[in-house]
């Protein structure tokens, strides 16, 4: 059965507003199924799904795991070390002999971008991104825009800025894509050093202070400095990061309005966030990662060819289980 | 050897500006004679060249066989009959091998396997230094006995400024150009395609013009400083042609080649990471492009060169950073040219014929390019008219990469002439 969104996720970039919307919608009705008692719907049982990370991740890993099991999929984790990658296999024949034992789904991290789109044009099953090198990560995008709607009601006529490190950022782009194609306004703000080439092209606005985004946005999502960017020379110290574009308290005060405070995680305290904005009332942070598993259930049961007016159904009892 | 006769082709010799219907008659080797109603020697093979154009031996400058090292990728004998399909005559051999053609026993190995081949002339590059590590020159002058044409450490850049003012200098003594990969290493580092807004989209890591103009204005300054001649690798940007147009001005010995894909693509051909599109320097923009074909056309840029790179043929099913840089250019060099260039618009039939074979020859100093009664026979008989599709199956290279594979293109070798000997059409898995 071919699914609505095609055989595979690997980018916002490549899907329609209707789509974007539509995985948001079938999310709804699986966001309740983590309250449960019995956190478990048949809507995947039977299927068979490898989840294959050749980079480390926490969140998004066990959040895909998290998915996939409470639809009742048989999960299967396979990480770079320790695996026959770390031999020298190549993606190719890693993926091929994973089909060959007859999966449905893989879920690909890697840190090449367009790793996920390879895989997914060289072998039968559908395969999602958790993230490809610097090109998107697009759950975690669908993850930030359903948080956004629910704290706000929508998404059109935001203005989102995302701060920090856009050059190397899968989030960024995907963030990118997704809100502009659901009508918010996009800003980017980070050191010109950590901003690639052309990005206002895109359709963004570009602020080169975090005082002017801070006035400008809605919403503000802040980015992961990763640690080594000051090893390469990216920007002099963390120290002066933070008190160049540290998204602090005292300069959210001072915007004209209350700006809701988003992270993708993991957080470097003190980096790129203030502890106070992380743990305040506006920072929706939490929210995001509980949205994550919604999310990521209904991107796998819509890959899966599941009909988006059955989600609600799917969630039908199992193991005999109802509220 | 039989003498051979091309009756009533059209006739372009750049060398001596000659563009008419005429015969070509070629005995012991060499060119015989060049003229209207000549006639046929006794035994002699005669050919019907009507509607086909006879021009000299087309040249490359530039290429890669990869023997000794990467047989199973190329070499010397596939590479040069891929040379011979492509109507090429003759070419330089970069010194990228493994181990690095750095010495006279290696180039002469080279020119060994080229002789045992018997099909296009090969033309062994030596390296600037030794094991191309850019620390230590190597023996310019052995390498030249042996058969070394120039230098280069192709592949990789001269990083160091004090290296290439060296070369520069030593290699005066021998009469012999320095040619240059510009690639300022720190700028290009970890680069996989053009700097630029696809990059951006594609989420991979840009190498900027700047990586390149930097060693292009570098190297021109020391050539300047020296008096030596430098030869600049497949330019690829329009900032690359202001500068080698302004140093020509100014009468600095600076020779400059460009590929058959900077002359037609551009970082567009990135998307979807299609890794055939992968090479360094990285295809550019399309101002880029046009500035490139106003280069070719007027000069600035000398001559057209196929940087031939071939690559085991699943190299290429990687990821875009994961896989190798590089085209198989050989044999679609002309037929890319011919169709984008001349049917294009940009290039007269006469021009494209000077920029694939007279002018390289004199870029590099090298015999060819000539059809003048008494030259070595090296003389190719191109049909214009074909339609063909490049098919990479049918390659006679080793390899596969290209990111011409379905493209239909118009024009290719008919009839390829070394030293009077027919090398293409010949034996081969399809012999055109």
């Amino acid at each position: 059965m071919t699914a609505v969104l095609g055989k595979d996720l690997v980018g916002l970039e490549y899907l329609s507003p209707d789509q974007i919307r539509l995985i948001l919608d079938t999310a709804e009705p699986f966001k309740e199924v983590s309250e449960r008692p019995i956190k478990k719907v048949p809507a995947l049982r039977g299927k068979t799904i490898v989840n294959l990370f050749f980079e480390a991740s926490t969140r998004t890993r066990i959040s895909f795991e998290f998915a996939e099991k409470r639809l009742s999929a048989d999960t299967v984790n396979v990480a770079a070390s320790g695996s026959a990658v770390q031999k020298g296999e190549t993606l190719v024949d890693t993926a091929k002999n994973l089909e060959a034992m007859r999966i449905d789904m893989v879920v690909i991290r890697h840190p090449s971008s367009g790793a996920a789109q390879f895989l997914g044009d060289r072998i039968r099953s559908n395969v999602v991104s958790a993230g490809d090198g610097k090109h998107e990560h697009p759950t975690q995008a669908l993850l930030d825009l359903l948080t956004i709607r629910d704290t706000h009601g929508r998404i059109a006529g935001l203005k989102v800025c995302l701060v920090g490190d856009i050059l190397h950022s899968r989030v960024a782009r995907s963030n990118i894509w997704g809100l502009l194609k659901l009508g918010a306004e996009v800003g980017v703000c980070g050191p010109a050093t950590l901003m690639p080439r052309g990005i206002e092209e895109l359709g963004v606005c570009r602020f080169r202070r975090i005082e002017e985004a801070i006035e400008w946005a809605d919403v503000l999502n802040v980015l992961r400095l990763q640690l080594e960017r000051m090893e390469r020379g990216f920007i002099p110290s963390l120290r002066e990061y933070y008190r160049v574009f540290g998204v602090t308290q005292e300069r959210l005060e001072r915007a004209p309005r209350q700006l809701t405070i988003m992270h993708p995680g993991p957080m470097n305290r003190g980096v790129e966030i203030d502890s106070r904005v992380a743990d305040g009332s506006h920072s929706v942070i939490l929210a995001q990662v509980t949205n994550g598993v919604a999310v990521r259930m209904a991107a796998l049961y819509l890959l899966a060819g599941g009909r988006p007016e059955l989600a609600d159904a799917a969630k039908g009892p199992a193991g005999g289980a109802n509220e | 050897m039989r003498p051979l006769l091309l009756q009533g082709g059209r006739v372009i010799d750049p060398s001596r500006s000659l563009d008419q219907t005429m015969d070509v008659l070629i005995q012991d080797g060499k060119i015989a004679a060049v003229g209207t109603g000549l006639g046929s020697p006794d035994g002699a093979d005669v050919r019907d060249v009507r509607g086909k154009v006879v021009a000299p031996g087309l040249l490359d400058v530039h290429v890669h066989l990869r023997e000794p090292g990467n047989e199973d990728v190329e070499t010397i004998a596939s590479g040069t009959r891929a040379a011979a399909a492509g109507g090429f005559t003759a070419v330089c051999a970069m010194p990228n091998t493994d181990p690095v053609t750095d010495n006279q026993a290696a180039v002469g190995f080279i020119v060994r396997q080229a002789a045992r081949a018997g099909l296009t002339r090969v033309y062994p590059i030596g390296a600037i230094s030794v094991g191309q590590k850019g620390e230590q020159l190597s023996e310019f002058g052995e390498m030249v006995g042996a058969g070394a044409v120039a230098v280069s450490d192709d592949g990789k850049p001269v990083a160091s400024s004090h290296m290439m003012r060296t070369a520069l200098e030593y290699a005066q003594t021998f009469g012999i150009p320095v040619a240059d990969h510009c690639e300022e290493p720190t700028l290009a580092a970890g680069g996989v395609m053009h700097e630029g807004l696809v990059a951006t989209r594609l989420g991979l890591k840009g190498i900027p013009a700047a990586a390149e103009e930097i060693m292009v204005g570098r190297d021109i300054l020391l050539a300047e400083l020296t008096g030596g001649h430098v030869h600049l690798c497949h330019m690829s940007t329009r900032g690359s042609v202001e500068l080698i147009r302004r140093a020509k001005e100014r009468g600095v010995r600076v020779t400059a080649e460009v590929t058959p894909h900077h002359l037609t693509l551009t970082d567009l051909a990135c998307e979807g990471y299609d890794t055939q599109a992968k090479m360094n320097p990285p295809l550019r923009e399309a101002a880029d492009v046009a500035a490139l074909r106003a280069a070719l056309k007027d000069g600035v840029i000398d001559c057209i060169a196929s940087d031939h790179a071939p690559h085991a043929y699943d190299a290429k099913e990687a990821a875009f950073d994961d896989a190798p840089f590089g085209v198989a250019g050989l044999e679609t060099a002309f037929g890319v040219a011919w169709t984008e260039l001349v049917e294009g618009g940009v290039l007269t039939a006469a021009e494209l014929i000077a920029r694939m074979s007279t002018a390289p020859a004199a870029a590099l100093r090298l015999p060819g390019g000539s059809l003048k009664p008494g030259a070595p026979a090296d003389v190719v008989v191109l049909d214009v008219t074909a339609r063909w599709t490049v098919d990479p199956v049918t390659f006679f290279s080793k390899s596969r990469n290209t990111p011409f594979a379905g493209r239909t293109l118009t024009g290719r070798a008919a009839l390829t002439v070394v030293g009077g000997t027919v090398v293409h059409p010949g034996e081969g898995p399809s012999a055109a």
